[in-house]
């Protein structure tokens, strides 16, 4: 009878939230947060491995959801790395081999640096409106703050996780705990996300945690925000593919 | 009377031309077959262990579990201290390091942007190191189509079918994109310097050798090694050698649940390969010994008719106050020189034969070249092989057998009776 009353008051709760906001604004708020026009940053991977653990430090410059340049400071043998995505291309440059390469096809799952996320993690920030419906499933309390739980399921054919489930901060409105699945329903990859700073007028994270589910053993990888800058003005000329090999 | 006997041979030869062709032709065939089944197994066990799966190899558990995905950070460190320390310990081995990788193999154009990209099975191979047996086994220089051996780590060969799927010839560079042993990306220039063809089916479709030095620098495995391979001095594979072998490997690390500690398997652990040697080693025994009844049927059969040919002739030495016993005896001791004269014929014969098969080997290529499988590594080309059991195998069909039947039917003789003997000539 007790469950049936707390059902009762949660669904009565639920209806509720939504009148106030609709799921189209949630994910669009989500939206204003992760994206921005462009925007520079410093960033440490800590890559925890079987045997060792790796940090690995880069500079990335970001214009909205097509340009993006990455420059790997350290370690040694990964420092002068660079990669450049343009649109849907993907560009890597080595020192030790002085080439350019594109990385194309079933590279594109392949992982980068070693860590739990693929270049197609990398490539695929365009904004959640444009790739997903989203249906709200609930809401449930995590560490005492309140989470929507959402389901979003691909709109568009070819995305990488064409269906992932989104534990919603109601305050920041950001996805604090996702759960990517294949189309078959396989738990492909879980991530979480801390540290959360008001930056200019937005929330963003500067600690995300991903977790490759089909690697056994895997402990994951952490993506630490050093420094961010939001919409500061990046020339054209970074994301040449000439820039690559200076 | 052995000499006596000789002569009587070699100058009556319908008593011997028949039967010792039968036994020639007999021992000859044994000889060869069982040649030709020792070439296929071993072969085949020979290719399997050169390619992917040693005699033996020493890998840690936890690259044992994943095996599949290959994964170099669960690799061997500290190999050249484990390879000395197993050489010194298994002395009937020799062992060598080698790395399995994958990655894709990018060729650039005059701009060094890429022209071609395409998946690439590689491995690091122990070939320069001084008393290496690598290219030996491997048989490169037979396998070589085009170009040279690998003389420095930044030299490889690739297998024809690849090199002419990215467009490559020779001084051509190529650029390996892979993951080093700690996962990280890595990009390493090598120079083609030849080709090859392993005529081991779909196996070579995608291959690249390198020298373990080359593939340590592009994958940062400084003194790492996927797995660490054992032969036997020999290359044959005893696979009850192989076994006991792995059994006193793991006892020492029994209880060590550590994936990176070391665990030794034997060739028949590794894929279906156990189904392989039981089912090879059944289904050869089989083959061989079904086939040496029915010679030694044959040859027995020959005896006994040869016996029974000679019945009046025997009535005449036993009218002529012979012994039963020494008309036996000499028929049996002349079955022997029949038999052995025989044997040492077909001997001679099967073990030319084998070794002519040994030499130039039964082509297949077609009916090979069709398998998409590469789980299973079989050679495109049949041969067959002298084993040292090859030189005495012919003496059971050959001359026991020729002996036991002379000796049935001369059970004959002693049931013959002096007085019907007159009889018998009379007709």
């Amino acid at each position: 009878m007790n469950k049936i009353v707390i059902s009762i008051l949660s669904f009565t709760f639920l209806l509720g939230q939504s009148d106030d906001i609709s799921v189209q604004d949630i994910i669009q708020a989500i939206d204003n947060n992760l994206n921005a026009k462009s925007r520079i940053l410093t960033s440490k991977m800590i890559v925890y491995g079987r045997r060792a653990n790796r940090t690995i430090e880069s500079r990335n410059w970001v214009v909205g959801t097509d340009k993006a340049f990455t420059e790997y400071l350290s370690p040694a043998r990964e420092a002068g790395t660079k990669m450049l995505k343009l649109n849907n291309k993907l560009w890597t440059y080595s020192p030790q081999t002085d080439r350019v390469i594109q990385i194309s096809g079933h590279m594109l799952r392949q992982s980068v640096m070693g860590s739990d996320m693929s270049y197609n993690d990398m490539m695929e920030d365009r904004p959640l409106g444009e790739l997903y419906e989203a249906t709200l499933e609930g809401s449930e309390k995590i560490d005492g703050r309140n989470h929507w739980v959402m389901l979003l399921e691909a709109k568009t054919k070819g995305l990488p996780y064409p269906k992932r489930r989104a534990w919603i901060d109601q305050e920041y409105f950001l996805p604090m705990k996702e759960e990517l699945y294949a189309k078959s329903g396989k738990l492909l990859k879980t991530s979480t996300m801390s540290g959360i700073n008001k930056v200019r007028d937005r929330w963003f994270p500067s600690r995300f945690h991903f977790k490759d589910e089909l690697k056994r053993n895997s402990k994951g990888t952490e993506w630490v925000i050093d420094d961010i800058v939001f919409d500061k003005k990046i020339p054209k000329t970074r994301f040449s593919k000439a820039l690559l090999r200076k | 009377m052995i000499k006596f006997l000789i002569k009587g041979i070699l100058r009556d030869r319908s008593r011997s031309l028949l039967p010792v062709l039968v036994v020639t032709l007999a021992v000859a065939m044994i000889i060869f077959f069982q040649g030709f089944m020792n070439g296929i197994i071993n072969s085949m066990f020979l290719d399997s262990a050169v390619v992917s799966t040693g005699h033996v190899k020493v890998i840690t558990k936890g690259y044992k579990e994943e095996s599949q995905l290959l994964p170099n950070d669960l690799a061997l460190l500290g190999t050249k201290q484990l390879i000395d320390k197993m050489a010194h310990k298994y002395q009937d081995y020799f062992w060598t390091p080698r790395i399995t990788f994958g990655g894709l193999l990018d060729v650039p154009d005059e701009n060094g942007e890429t022209q071609a990209q395409g998946p690439v099975f590689a491995l690091g191979i122990d070939f320069l190191s001084p008393g290496s047996r690598q290219i030996e086994i491997w048989e490169l220089e037979r396998r070589l189509k085009d170009g040279r051996l690998p003389e420095n780590k930044d030299e490889v060969l690739l297998s024809t079918r690849l090199a002419n799927r990215l467009g490559l010839s020779l001084g051509n560079s190529v650029t390996l994109i892979g993951s080093t042993m700690h996962n990280a990306f890595t990009t390493y220039n090598f120079l083609v310097v030849g080709t090859f063809k392993l005529n081991l089916g779909p196996v070579d479709r995608q291959m690249m050798l390198v020298d373990i030095s080359g593939a340590r620098l592009a994958l940062d495995m400084e003194d790492a090694a996927s797995e660490i391979l054992g032969y036997t001095n020999s290359l044959f594979y005893d696979d009850t050698a192989a076994v006991a072998l792995r059994q006193q490997y793991n006892k020492i690390n029994i209880n060590n649940t550590n994936i990176f500690s070391p665990t030794m398997m034997a060739l028949r652990d590794t894929k279906q390969m156990g189904v392989m040697v039981d089912w090879m080693n059944a289904a050869s025994g089989l083959i061989v010994g079904v086939f040496l009844v029915i010679s030694i049927i044959v040859l027995w059969n020959m005896g006994l008719m040869n016996g029974l040919r000679r019945y009046g002739e025997i009535g005449m030495r036993l009218a002529l106050g012979e012994s039963k016993g020494q008309v036996y005896r000499s028929m049996v001791v002349e079955s022997a020189i029949i038999g052995s004269i025989g044997t040492v014929i077909g001997t001679t014969m099967g073990i030319g034969l084998t070794y002519y098969m040994q030499e130039v080997g039964l082509d297949y290529s077609k009916a090979m070249e069709s398998l998409a499988s590469t789980e299973i590594i079989m050679s495109n080309v049949f041969y067959a092989q002298i084993t040292p059991e090859l030189y005495y195998a012919g003496i059971i069909p050959g001359v026991l057998s020729t002996v036991l039947g002379t000796m049935l039917a001369g059970r004959a003789i002693y049931k013959r009776e002096m007085a019907q003997l007159f009889k018998e000539l009379e007709t």
